[in-house]
């Protein structure tokens, strides 16, 4: 039943590494709901909608039009509201300049946008995977950083 | 204003609605818990968080209740099984004098009271991870704990959560977070001071 789901949201403005990102979430065993959106000022509005279910794990794509994902980062960070989620950036940059930047700026886990689908699915699975334990066994959020 | 003559037959008339399941719920759950005058600190997509204990009674109220729109309050045994689990493993890891049993498995099974083979197939299956790697998350969230409180040094972490080098330590450390211990306590101090979470 989809109230017990993992809530996911994905912001990729490349509809190719949207489908493939679905295509690796549908093959993973979680239960969980997958919600797409084209860009950052698609995603704001979206979860600045009134009654919105927030996600328990969003994935941002760095390099999107109109709104990149760092800003977003920067954005949600800073709002009160939203501040609990947990945020994926992805990139394919693996400079380690990059990587502590995102961080730095509260996202929880960097990834480094493999180039073959086996890789992106079992580096997204990780991710849900730990990000799911944070959620359901008490860790502290704070702590929550990785990089893969 | 005056009315305009009725029209003689009444039509017949189709909607069509489209809606939401989660804010349906969602508005079901704040709706009959306000009405039985439960206070709340959260809704999840499929959690409740209530601010007070409630009796047995309530409860089943609520439960019947919700029946009717299709709601039902989990009372899972196999959740209460992996919550213990995990709560005598976060304890032993927890332990201020870490000394790990000798053998995990046996004393995970003893504690929980079901064999371990079932426990970790349970596991394996509610959670989507392993006992074993549950574990060594929450060995790793101890030693970020450490880090950050900045009382030892890393070989002393090492040596006090029974890990057989220091090496071992920031190999597992790496593995499960992807950094170094050095570059995660940078990440978390920085962060700290721009009040970034």
């Amino acid at each position: 039943m989809s109230l017990d789901a993992y809530q996911i949201l994905l912001a990729d403005d490349d509809e190719v590494d949207r489908l493939f990102f679905k295509d690796a979430i549908d093959e993973l065993k979680i239960n969980s709901v997958l919600t797409t959106l084209n860009d950052g000022v698609q995603l704001m509005n979206y979860l600045n909608q009134k009654d919105v279910i927030l996600p328990h794990l969003l994935f941002l794509d760095i390099n999107m039009p109109r709104k990149n994902g760092m800003k977003a980062l920067e954005e949600i960070r800073a709002d009160g509201r939203l501040k609990d989620l947990s945020i994926a950036i992805y990139s394919t940059s693996s400079a380690k300049r990059d990587i502590e930047d995102a961080l730095l700026k509260g996202a929880n886990i960097y990834i480094k946008k493999p180039g073959d689908f086996e890789q992106l699915k079992k580096i997204i699975s990780k991710a849900i995977k730990l990000s799911w334990q944070y959620h359901t066994s008490g860790l502290n959020k704070e702590n929550f950083i990785l990089s893969i | 204003m005056r009315y305009k003559t009725f029209q003689s037959k009444r039509q017949e008339m189709k909607l069509h609605v489209k809606y939401d399941i989660q804010t349906a719920c969602k508005a079901i759950l704040k709706e009959q818990l306000e009405q039985a005058g439960l206070l709340y600190k959260a809704i999840n997509s499929s959690e409740v968080e209530l601010k007070n204990q409630i009796g047995a009674e309530e409860l089943a109220k609520l439960n019947a209740n919700l029946k009717t729109y299709g709601i039902e309050i989990l009372d899972d045994q196999k959740n209460d099984v992996i919550q213990k689990t995990k709560d005598v493993i976060i304890e032993m890891v927890n332990r201020e004098e870490y000394l790990p049993p000798i053998k995990i498995s046996a004393y995970i099974a003893d504690k929980v009271k079901y064999s371990y083979g079932y426990l970790a197939a349970l596991f394996s299956e509610v959670t989507f991870t392993s006992i074993e790697n549950f574990i060594i998350l929450q060995k790793i969230e101890r030693v970020k704990q450490m880090i950050l409180a900045g009382d030892l040094t890393l070989t002393e972490i090492a040596f006090k959560l029974h890990y057989s080098s220091v090496a071992h330590l920031s190999t597992q450390f790496k593995k499960t977070t992807g950094l170094t211990p050095t570059s995660f306590q940078s990440i978390i101090k920085k962060r700290r001071a721009n009040n970034i979470y």
